[in-house]
């Protein structure tokens, strides 16, 4: 056992009572999978003690574990009370897990993105079940009047075995709970974990599969009224003004008007979004009424003109240029041709890679692109709000609440204290969902009708209201000497409006060659840009790994066997010291997926792709297998080898990977928006191709190495070596590079040609 | 507006509308059947399906109008307890990720059962191909169908 100070978290101890909730659907654990027999069936009790923010446990033993984050798909509702109920000490069967509302008093960093939830929850949690045991123990120790070391627990029974006397939880809840916090706790060693390691279904799984509403899309009460809004068809264009006269009279149509979500002069924060912050809002009572209203409007729009906002992002205090302008993805391709020539901003710099490429023995240098990409969440935009003089009440789709908290309060004239955020399931987030506008907007237009009200964005509002993923290039260049070893590398990239490389200069296979260096730029655009699963590195994965694979070719070397022995050079003698990687635990996956794969084995109906990356703490290797049937690839397989460090639970890890693999294809086969004068082309999934079925792999293993790690990021980790694992396969398969993501235009252009 | 008397999951439902009103828009706003979901509206994703009869059709372009008496069966009514074959078989797989697109694909694996009830991969892949899943849990749905399907 390892002891470990709680004082760090204080803050789930103080007893703050929660703000009236209310229809919050509690998920029990046991409902997953069966029907519960009698003795698992809990009923809930009288009353229920609260330990912590995250745990209460009533007089009968029931306990309702606090899932503090939001959910949208990673399954943290699951994963995070299983970390609870470890240290707790409890039977997963008679849990009650409830969505935890915002509410920073009580929780820590209730933000999901980034794939930090389980890394940084993870003390923080196992020390909230670890003291509540504690007290547990003092409790029984003050009754029995024996010593608490002598006090064990299991399943959620306190045992003094010298004496013989036992005592649920539940009947020591009481007493716990006024019991003071105790100041150190042991916390359990990994090899007596029970609940984490071991696969628990999701807790919402029946919800899910009986139709159950928990998304905001689903939320109704009582005078509510249905909103939605019409924003400008392109990027580049504002309201100027609207002829609503046949949409007012309607049916079903209760008001017309527009609305200014953000301040021209408002210090945003790098989760608000500028896209459109003038808007025409149709209000009425139902969606279909309301969708019909909106096609009856007849706005006019007008060119805006260059502007600049004040952004507080991850870099500090940025002032960002917006230019007027409708741009064209045409005019994107010239442009960025244009500004890789130019001389970029220099990042990481090692020895002398002038000179080491005038003495290569041999050059190589590709240039690699990537457009704009939809989040096309399967639930559109939308967010509940019912705002009066005294209080806010907002129910939400949203991954970052703490970022829309404070644009709430500024731009509602209320104080934090009287704003309510509770925290929706979300239909998919995938970085969209960090951007909070769909509650500013619901929020702004609540206030103005002083009514509860619904926003809905339909399909097509959501896929042209822009957060998409930057439009990114990069040009790769590598020396080899005579034997074939690197000897300089170096990467220039750039993007619009945001360059891929400025947190990556340090990784992989910076550290492994003497002669390195990484340059960057950027150009501004009036088309939004966020946060899309990987940031960044979603596209610098592709086109690292595919280059490194054109590289091992031209040396001659087998692809996993060269980056082995670049990481080798990066173990035994790195270059630089800020290396942000450990060659031990990339080399690691890479083994892993090379035996899991039978990598040496080949088959010439089967054409393998292999690509590793590390992001977001997480050490990822893939290999895919293809095979051509009737001129068209088919992912017969898919081995990835993944080190997290500890799984919390397994086999819903697997599921993310799967999904992140399946993502990840989809988008390098797919996934492209593309604008014609500021208007983006596609609007809806007839247009927008999004992976199905048919074009899923046929099987996919996800590996996890086993180590004592702490664990670290898995919901994006899998999803940038994919696309070059693709690529790498379809040079295999039809011998041809692809550089310009999406690749299935391509490649039918290629198979018909 | 006119009023329609619809058969929604064995109940008779009354609902008072404009006749164009897509059976999804009917059923989430004015039955308070909200788990057919909304997705594309075009029926380009299968969020929305619903069983017409034994068919799987997608409710987000069916008008109210056009149902009739024809019997309509909702996520909510594919069985009592949530114990249907398929979606026990989702639950043993663990299939969905967001769950936003599980009604959708859950009715549309029924209906292919109902009609084939031991389908090939192909046919399975063919007949789900028009639900999108952005969490892309497809490999898991085709492992769950094959479950339901071997009963
Ligand atoms: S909502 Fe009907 S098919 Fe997409
Ligand atoms: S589970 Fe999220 S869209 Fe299918």
């Amino acid at each position: 056992m390892s002891i470990i100070k709680t004082s760090y978290s204080r803050r789930s101890f103080l007893k703050v009572t929660a703000l009236a909730g209310g229809g919050m659907m509690l998920s029990f654990s046991w409902l997953a999978g069966c029907n519960p027999t009698p003795e698992e069936a809990l009923t809930l009790p009288k009353e229920w003690f609260e330990l912590n923010s995250y745990i209460k446990i009533g007089e009968n033993g029931a306990v309702t574990l606090m899932s503090p984050n939001p959910e949208f798909g990673s399954n943290v509702k699951t994963s995070m009370p299983m970390i609870l109920a470890e240290e707790l000490d409890i039977n997963w069967k008679k849990v009650i897990v409830e969505q935890a509302d915002f509410f920073p008093e009580r929780f820590e960093r209730q933000f999901t993105g980034g794939s930090q939830g389980i890394r940084l929850a993870w003390k923080p949690l196992r020390t909230a079940g670890a003291t509540a045991r504690q007290m547990l123990i003092n409790a029984a120790s003050k009754t029995w009047n024996v010593p608490a070391g002598e006090i064990t627990t299991e399943g959620g029974i306190l045992f003094h075995k010298p004496s013989g006397k036992k005592a649920g939880y539940g009947e020591m809840a009481s007493k716990a709970a006024g019991l003071p916090v105790p100041k150190e706790v042991s916390l359990k060693h990994i090899n007596d974990f029970k609940i984490i390691g071991s696969s628990r279904k999701n807790v919402e799984g029946l919800n899910i599969v009986t139709g159950k509403p928990m998304f905001t899309l689903d939320y109704k009460q009582e005078g509510m009224l249905i909103a939605m809004i019409v924003h400008p068809p392109a990027f580049g264009l504002k309201v100027k003004s609207v002829d609503d006269a046949t949409a007012r009279s309607m049916p079903g149509i209760r008001d017309v008007f527009t609305i200014k979500t953000l301040e021209d002069d408002y210090e945003r924060n790098g989760f608000d979004t500028t896209s459109f912050t003038e808007l025409v809002v149709v209000v009425g009572n139902t969606t279909w009424e309301v969708m019909n209203a909106k096609k009856a409007l007849k706005p006019t729009w007008e060119k805006i003109s260059d502007s600049s906002i004040v952004v507080q992002g991850r870099d500090g205090k940025e002032t960002v240029t917006i230019p007027a302008g409708l741009e064209s993805t045409e005019g994107h391709k010239a442009s960025m041709a244009e500004m890789a020539k130019k001389p970029g901003n220099v990042l990481r710099k090692d020895g002398d890679p002038e000179g080491a490429f005038q003495k290569a023995a041999r050059v190589i240098e590709r240039t690699y692109s990537a457009p704009f990409l939809a989040h096309n969440t399967m639930e559109p935009v939308n967010c509940f709000a019912h705002v009066t003089a005294e209080k806010a009440e907002i129910y939400a789709p949203i991954q970052a609440p703490e970022f829309s908290m404070r644009t709430l309060t500024a731009r509602l004239g209320l104080p934090k204290e009287k704003i309510h955020i509770r925290l929706a399931r979300m239909g998919g987030g995938f970085g969209q969902r960090a951007y909070g506008h769909h509650l500013v907007e619901a929020a702004v237009i609540s206030q103005k009708l002083n009514a509860p009200v619904k926003l809905v964005y339909t399909r097509e509002d959501d896929m042209t209201y822009g957060i998409y993923r930057p439009m990114y290039t990069a040009t790769y260049k590598a020396a080899l000497d005579e034997k074939n070893n690197l000897i300089a590398y170096q990467v220039k990239a750039g993007g619009i409006p945001e360059g891929p490389l400025g947190h990556s200069q340090n990784r992989f296979p910076a550290g492994a060659v003497d002669n390195y260096l990484a340059e960057e730029w950027k150009q501004n655009s009036n088309i939004t840009i966020g946060a899309f699963r990987a940031p960044r590195s979603n596209f610098l994965g592709g086109a690292e790994q595919s280059f490194l694979d054109e590289v091992a070719e031209l040396a001659g070397k087998d692809p996993i066997a060269f980056r082995l022995e670049l990481l080798e050079r990066a173990r035994k003698n790195p270059v630089g010291t800020d290396n942000d990687y450990d060659p031990e635990r990339y080399a690691g996956v890479l083994k892993l997926v090379r035996e899991k794969s039978n990598w040496s084995q080949t088959d010439n109906n089967v054409h393998r792709g292999v690509a590793a990356y590390f992001c977001h703490n997480t050490y990822v290797a893939q290999v895919i297998d293809l095979s051509m049937k009737e001129n068209k690839p088919v992912v017969e397989k898919v081995y990835a080898a993944v080190d997290c460090g500890i799984v919390v639970n397994p086999d819903a890890a697997a599921n993310m990977g799967e999904g992140a693999i399946v993502d990840g294809i989809g988008n390098a086969m797919f996934g492209e928006m593309t604008f014609v004068d500021g208007v983006p082309e596609k609007n809806n999934f007839d247009k927008y191709r999004i992976i199905r079925q048919m074009e899923a792999p046929k099987s996919i293993e996800v590996h996890f190495v086993q180590n004592e790690h702490d664990p670290t990021g898995l919901g994006e980790p899998l999803f940038p070596p994919i696309f070059a694992a693709m690529a790498n396969a379809l040079h295999k398969a039809k011998g041809v590079r692809l550089y310009n993501q999406p690749f299935s235009p391509q490649i039918d252009k290629k198979v018909l040609g | 507006m006119a009023v329609f008397i619809l058969n929604i999951n064995g109940k008779k439902q009354q609902v008072d509308v404009d006749p164009a009103t897509p059976m999804l828009w009917v059923l989430r706003d004015h039955l308070n059947l909200v788990g057919t979901k909304y997705g594309c509206g075009i029926a380009a994703c299968g969020a929305c399906t619903i069983h017409l009869g034994n068919i799987a059709m997608r409710s987000c372009m069916l008008p109210v109008s056009q149902v009739g008496n024809q019997p309509v069966t909702t996520i909510e009514g594919l069985s009592e307890k949530g114990d249907h074959p398929v979606q026990k078989a989702w639950l043993e797989h663990d299939v969905a990720q967001c769950g936003y697109c599980q009604a959708g694909q859950i009715m549309n694996a029924a209906a292919l059962l109902k009609a084939n009830p031991h389908p090939g991969d192909a046919e399975i892949e063919a007949a789900m191909n028009g639900n999108l899943c952005r969490c892309a849990t497809y490999v898991r749905i085709r492992a769950a169908i094959k479950t339901a399907a071997a009963g």
